[in-house]
């Protein structure tokens, strides 16, 4: 396997604000991290030479292909690819963009994130009209949900390690608590409320045994990044961002059809990790990596990721999450804007938020929620469920 | 010889007492007010579901390749068109080359299909046929009906190879007897006076086919072990027995306060349940009530030994159950009450795809998914690459079928958001006894009822209902193990 450690650079980055966006249209959260971005790269939009658009629910006013992106943003007739990976969308679109550019084959690229989930006429995820592999699936799997696909890792994390649901349902409620505060303090943030552990433990099941708080918001946004060769960076800015590891891995089925998948990790995840690992010559992850954005769409979701980055030992991630470990002023912050659960999951816009986190937070400019001198930062996106899913793991570093 | 070769029984899990209904309705007719309680079927249950249960539970032990033709019987056909019979032996993962065919008009239908089946038997133009009668009945809020009906199915196997129970011989009687009836746009069932169907119907058809078969068969009271055919009233279900020289320990004890009329099953549970207590030699008559009667005579023979304890039958599911106390939960299951599910549901639901549905309906109908002749490990849905990481092995698949396996739930959740008629949706996570796995609804359970680890079966049941395209999808969920 080869690297593409230290090749690409991020010059310039821009993110909506999150939320019930009831007032934009997709074009309009697409101009609006646009515009941000170019301003920050220094650059016109006639610099860009080719452009790749993340989103995963075409249907829901998006539409298909690469116009949405070039029609939005009146990019001349330049090359736009409209990629679908589920929740790595946005990553999987900073990823062609990089390698793009690695490649040699263009100096200056974009890539774009974006979903406008809050159209769709009802709470929660919109339904997969086709199922994840077609429509056979659909006829043969329960009428599923994100938060019971979910949940029922937890329920066997409480049942593989003891956990009565009272102390399960207490450890993901410090989580999500955690991530609340971390809200407040991120003005872009979808949800900007503390919420203490016993409001969380109070709150209504959606899942058992999730529950309300168990849950990130449903939310409309955008973000983008301009990425050019590590060495044309300093031409542009003198605090670039430098791509360490892309990686993704996907379930192979083995996860849902045969019986040795434990229903408390996800399997690619650890996969991936081990491979941008690799690629970012990272030995101790739980050392060298300063801080990381994961895919928080449930509190669960958190907790095992935690143990499949090997930030925490397997089943210990409650001693970490009972000493603070995660916390903002841990040794290891996660979730430093808010994480999916209150900056919001605008699908296809997530892995380039979580990038643009990392990028303000390696240039020094969060304060509040700064963290102090970091090194390297990493993002984690989860599309699917656990035993079926997509996996990108990425690092990124000054 | 030929006759029933095996057999087996379905009751819903749910019941519900006839006080439930009349608290919450009142009822004008209060002088004839039915005692006791009914068979409920849940909100994913029909006559085809319950008739595949009944059928698994007669099959059990037996090869199913050697099946040789379904026969049908039911007045709640969930298809006016598209063959019943046809769906059920697919669910049952039968061979093709085989006969089905639907048997209604009337709830006579299940004792017609039993004799039909005989009859092609004694002809030699089947070795054997399953025949499955089922009925789950939707009744009109407040009437008798809503009193009387309850939901069951029972499966009999027909042969002619060492019978349980010999056919001797069949009497029928016809008449056009409109004591109930629908018309092709009637949604319930209309009666008329209950005084002239019991008095000029019922109490003379039963007796006369029974009269007419034993004179055929030279058959005396004395020599009947058990005579069941359905009560419409309970009185007059004695006073028939005893106008035909019957003690009252000679007639089927009739299931109406425990089960209730389950229309075309209703003789047939009937006999199920006589067939549990009989002993060989026994000669057990089972007749029918609609548009006339049939008449059958059967006689028990040792190999109903054989059969005894491994079928879950009549007298363990009836003692299976879950009351349901509320009336409008009870309206929900028959659509009496449609149920809001919500947008979620209106765009969820895939729009139909005959094309796909006939390509895997193995899949879909049957639960059949593949075993590796590699590595041995079976796998659902259907893979061509197989699934086990060490073996990977291409296009060594056989069919495998999971529908018959035990499970066991490794993990689940109670889903608030997913859209069901009956919330919370429950599913899981399912692990098969000999392997395979994946994702299942878990039915006939309620919020708090499942843990992990615990054993399931499975069970046909309709998934959804598409009304805009007039649509029932099929397919198995998990049910935590009941008898």
């Amino acid at each position: 396997m080869g690297s593409i450690k230290d090749k690409v650079a991020i010059i310039g980055m821009g993110c909506t604000k999150f939320g019930e966006r009831w007032d934009a249209s997709p074009e309009d959260l697409m101009v609006e991290a646009f515009k941000e971005a170019i301003e920050d790269a220094g650059i016109e939009p006639k610099d860009i030479e080719a452009a790749w658009q993340g989103n995963q629910f075409t249907e829901v006013n998006q539409g298909v292909s690469g116009l949405p992106l070039s029609e939005a943003l009146k990019l001349p007739y330049i090359p736009v690819t409209h990629v679908e990976n589920m929740c790595a969308s946005g990553s999987e679109a900073l990823r062609g963009a990089c390698y793009a550019v690695a490649s040699g084959a263009y100096k200056i690229a974009l890539a774009l994130g974006v979903e406008k989930l809050k159209d769709v006429g009802y709470g929660g995820l919109p339904e997969l009209s086709l199922g994840m592999e077609g429509k056979l699936q659909a006829l043969v799997s329960p009428n599923f949900t994100a938060p019971g696909m979910f949940a029922q890792m937890a329920t066997r994390y409480f049942a593989r390690y003891g956990l009565s649901p009272e102390e399960g349902k207490m450890m993901l409620a410090k989580i999500s608590s955690k991530s609340h505060h971390n809200g407040t303090l991120c003005e872009k943030a979808h949800l900007r409320k503390e919420a203490p552990v016993d409001l969380i433990m109070k709150a209504p099941i959606i899942a058992w045994p999730l529950g309300l708080f168990d849950a990130c918001g449903v939310s409309d946004g955008a973000a983008a990044a301009i990425v050019v060769r590590a060495e044309d960076a300093k031409n542009f800015r003198k605090d670039p961002v430098y791509i360490k590891a892309l990686q993704v891995s996907v379930s192979s089925g083995e996860d849902m059809m045969y019986t040795d998948y434990d229903y408390t990790h996800v399997e690619p995840t650890y996969r991936a990790a081990i491979r941008a690992y690799k690629e970012a010559g990272v030995t101790n992850p739980r050392e060298e990596i300063s801080m990381a954005e994961v895919h928080d769409c449930f509190s669960i979701t958190e907790a095992v990721t935690m143990e499949d980055l090997q930030f925490s030992p397997r089943g210990k991630v409650k001693e970490d999450i009972d000493a603070g470990r995660f916390n903002l002023d841990g040794p290891q912050p996660v979730q430093t804007d808010g994480g999916l659960k209150c900056f919001g999951h605008p699908i296809g816009a997530s892995g380039l938020r979580m990038m643009y986190e990392e990028y303000k937070q390696l240039q020094g400019k969060c304060g509040a929620r700064q963290v102090k001198n970091p090194r390297l930062g990493l993002t984690h996106n989860l599309g699917g469920f656990p035993p079926r899913c997509v996996v990108s793991v990425f690092i990124v570093g000054n | 010889m030929s006759g029933i070769v095996s057999y087996g029984a379905y009751i819903p899990w749910y019941r519900i007492d006839r006080k439930v209904i009349y608290s919450a309705m009142g009822w004008s007719g209060s002088a004839n007010l039915l005692p006791g309680e009914k068979a409920v079927g849940n909100y994913d249950e029909d006559s085809i579901t319950m008739a595949v249960a009944s059928a698994v539970d007669c099959l059990n032990g037996i090869d199913r390749n050697t099946i040789d033709g379904v026969y049908f019987a039911s007045i709640s056909l969930p298809y006016k068109q598209r063959q019943n019979a046809a769906i059920i032996a697919t669910a049952l993962d039968l061979r093709a080359d085989i006969k089905t065919a639907d048997f209604t008009g009337s709830t006579r239908s299940g004792t017609t299909a039993l004799a039909a089946a005989c009859d092609a038997i004694k002809a030699g133009s089947a070795r054997n046929i399953l025949v499955c009668a089922a009925d789950c009945r939707p009744a009109k809020p407040g009437s008798s009906q809503e009193q009387a009906f309850g939901d069951a199915a029972v499966s009999f196997l027909l042969g002619d190879d060492d019978p349980i129970a010999e056919c001797k011989g069949t009497h029928s009687v016809s008449y056009d007897f409109a004591d109930k009836w629908m018309a092709d746009f009637d949604k319930f069932e209309r009666p008329t006076e209950d005084r002239w169907i019991r008095d000029e119907g019922y109490n003379k058809f039963i007796s006369e086919a029974i009269a007419g078969l034993a004179k055929k068969q030279k058959l005396l009271p004395k020599d009947v072990f058990r005579a069941a055919y359905p009560c419409l009233y309970a009185r007059d279900h004695a006073i028939i027995g005893k106008s035909l020289g019957l003690e009252p320990n000679q007639i089927q004890p009739h299931l109406l306060d425990s089960v209730g009329d389950c229309g075309s099953a209703y003789p047939l549970i009937l006999l199920a349940a006589a067939l549990e207590e009989a002993h060989a030699q026994d000669n057990i008559i089972t007749a029918s009530w609609g548009s006339g009667s049939d008449a059958l005579l059967f006689q028990v023979t040792e190999k109903i030994d054989a059969i005894k304890g491994n079928r879950k039958g009549v007298a363990k599911s009836l003692t299976s159950k879950r009351m349901l106390s509320n009336y409008s939960k009870f309206l929900s299951f028959r659509n009496i009450i449609p149920v809001d599910l919500g947008v979620r549901a209106e765009t969820g639901i895939p729009w139909d795809q005959k094309p796909l549905s006939w390509r895997h309906r193995r899949e879909i109908l049957g639960l059949v998914g593949v075993r590796c002749k590699k590595c041995g490990t079976p796998q659902f849905p259907a893979q061509r690459v197989c699934v086990n990481p060490a073996c990977k092995a291409i296009d060594q698949m056989e069919p495998y079928r999971f529908s018959d396996k035990k499970g066991r739930l490794f993990t689940y959740t109670e889903d608030h958001l997913g859209f069901t008629a009956s919330p919370p949706a429950i599913y899981g996570m399912i692990d098969f006894a000999g392997g395979g796995r994946n994702e299942f609804e878990i039915t006939d359970c309620e919020p708090g009822g499942v843990e992990v680890g615990m054993e399931v079966e499975m069970s046909f049941r309709r998934k959804f209902t598409d009304e805009r395209r007039g649509t029932y999808f099929y397919f198995w969920k998990a049910v935590p193990t009941r008898v």
